[in-house]
């Protein structure tokens, strides 16, 4: 494409359906601990 | 252009980039100025009226030309994608999967932006015994069904005040580990202050992971830092955090730092942590209530720039070779936490439980000490049955404020002790974290988006 470039293969829509179990690191979204942010955790089960 | 379409995506410009962004797919697209121009207008069913808005603007054919590029994505849906509900595969009911341990309610340092009253939690200073340590285990084991993978985090205060406990509870993972088949990590956060050889040693041989509290440049460290007697510590703790780093081959830690309303440069503070030698960073924004430390709206302008140096410095340090990991910057847009994570977010309260020194239960450590968050305990398990349910429904579908958010899906609706402590209601988020949180994003996407395109 001339006007647009997709930085990503974006899969959210795709786990929809799947995903959720739940071995995923927690993530406090507190200020005081160092793994706030959801989106930017590793999927345990795509590591 | 319909206003409902408008949800669905998110356009902004950093780092001189026109970015779309679409929500409900989680596709960054870098775009041209035409497009990011005819973004105000497109809805996917109004070509005419986009070409009548960039007439005079753009030639008439390079519109055309865009518009099919926009509805090749929309086919491919990684433009205007579907809304997501609730997946069947957020379950009803949590699972209990992470604890922290609140080991010490008692510190030896005295940092001035403290949550947790340099230790106290609003009670008095003390000692978690190993009985409730060992109880807490059991209870994750309990409560965490099916799942394989559990997290205990030594806390405090200061939890190397209280090594005995943290040796006893390790020990005892380990030997639960071998007969129910579970994997626990562990983490410790720690201020540093303790930090000797043994412990090193200890910790090293134990794969604990660890996250190691500065404040970035030694004025900013002693001025917010000081120990109990009021003593500079920065010297002793970089010392300290050096030696236990280059023991552990530069692995398995995360330095953190804490800016407030006194350093709103904290880029130099990032600055000296990497200058220092360490390459696992974060920088969190303080969240203090009707303090001089306090960040406010009207500071927003100032940390919105120092954002945008901070992601400026970042790429610098990157193309130098000379790169770091900024923890809210490390993104990986392609392969991300699914939904059910996204709705579950932190966790806290049907997840993720805090246990006290004296073995209450909170939803979470920043809890502590709020009475009508009180669970039960770990001898008697969770007596409150209701919160736990509340929390876990509490997520970004069903905050007003959070549902129709660009947002929604990465921050996953903020942080409940703070919604609480502002809000008195954990379903109105915390404006300022909100805004420090997007802004945060729009430069992490930037980040990550360069990065790409530079490969």
């Amino acid at each position: 494409m001339k006007h647009i470039q997709t930085v990503n293969q974006p899969s959210l829509q795709l786990t929809k359906n799947s995903g959720g179990c739940g071995e995923c690191q927690a993530s406090c979204q507190s200020a005081c601990k160092t793994s706030c942010t959801v989106g930017n955790q590793v999927c345990e089960s795509k590591k | 252009m319909n206003k409902e379409m408008q949800k669905k995506i998110h356009k902004f410009v950093q780092n001189g980039m026109y970015i779309l962004l679409d929500v409900n797919s989680g596709a960054v697209h870098v775009v041209d100025k035409m497009i990011y121009d005819m973004m105000d207008y497109f809805d996917g069913e109004n070509d005419a009226e986009v070409q009548k808005a960039m007439d005079g603007m753009y030639p008439a054919g390079d519109v055309q030309e865009a518009l099919g590029e926009l509805h090749h994505l929309m086919e491919i849906q990684q433009l205007f994608a579907p809304d997501i509900d609730v997946p069947p595969t957020f379950k009803a009911k949590g699972l209990v999967k992470s604890l922290c341990l609140m080991t010490a309610h008692d510190c030896n340092m005295r940092c001035k932006y403290c949550f947790g009253d340099t230790g106290e939690y609003g009670g008095e200073r003390q000692m978690m015994s190993k009985e409730v340590g060992q109880a807490a285990v059991d209870y994750i084991i309990d409560h965490s069904g099916p799942r394989k993978h559990c997290e205990i985090d030594f806390f405090g205060g200061e939890p190397l005040i209280n090594m005995p406990l943290v040796k006893h509870v390790t020990e005892y993972v380990r030997k639960r580990e071998r007969e129910t088949g579970k994997v626990f990590k562990l983490t410790l956060t720690t201020n540093g202050l303790a930090l000797n050889d043994a412990n090193i040693q200890w910790l090293n041989d134990n794969n604990i992971s660890l996250v190691l509290s500065t404040d970035g440049r030694r004025e900013t460290h002693d001025n917010m830092r000081p120990d109990a007697g009021g003593n500079p510590t920065y010297d002793k703790v970089m010392a300290n955090f050096r030696k236990c780093v280059d023991s552990r081959n530069d692995e398995n830690y995360y330095m953190r730092g804490t800016y407030t309303a006194c350093n709103l440069d904290f880029t130099k503070d990032v600055e000296a942590m990497a200058d220092a030698g360490f390459d696992i960073l974060s920088m969190e924004p303080v969240v203090l209530k009707d303090s001089p430390y306090a960040l406010t709206e009207d500071m927003l302008p100032e940390i919105y720039a120092e954002y945008d140096r901070l992601t400026e410095f970042y790429l610098k340090r990157h193309r130098e070779g000379k790169g770091f990991f900024f923890f809210h910057f490390n993104m990986d847009l392609s392969n991300g936490p699914c939904v059910a994570k996204r709705l579950s977010g932190c966790g806290a309260g049907h997840e993720y439980y805090a246990v006290a020194a004296n073995g209450d239960l909170y939803p979470c450590h920043q809890f502590v000490g709020r009475d009508r968050y009180r669970l039960g305990d770990v001898f008697s398990g969770v007596q409150n049955q209701e919160l736990p349910q509340y929390f876990r429904q509490s997520h970004v579908l069903n905050k007003p404020k959070c549902v129709d958010c660009w947002a929604r899906f990465f921050c996953s609706g903020g942080c409940h002790a703070n919604a609480d402590l502002f809000n008195e209601d954990i379903r109105i988020p915390y404006d300022m974290g909100c805004a420090i949180q997007k802004k945060r994003l729009e430069c992490a996407l930037a980040v990550q988006a360069i990065l790409a395109l530079e490969k």
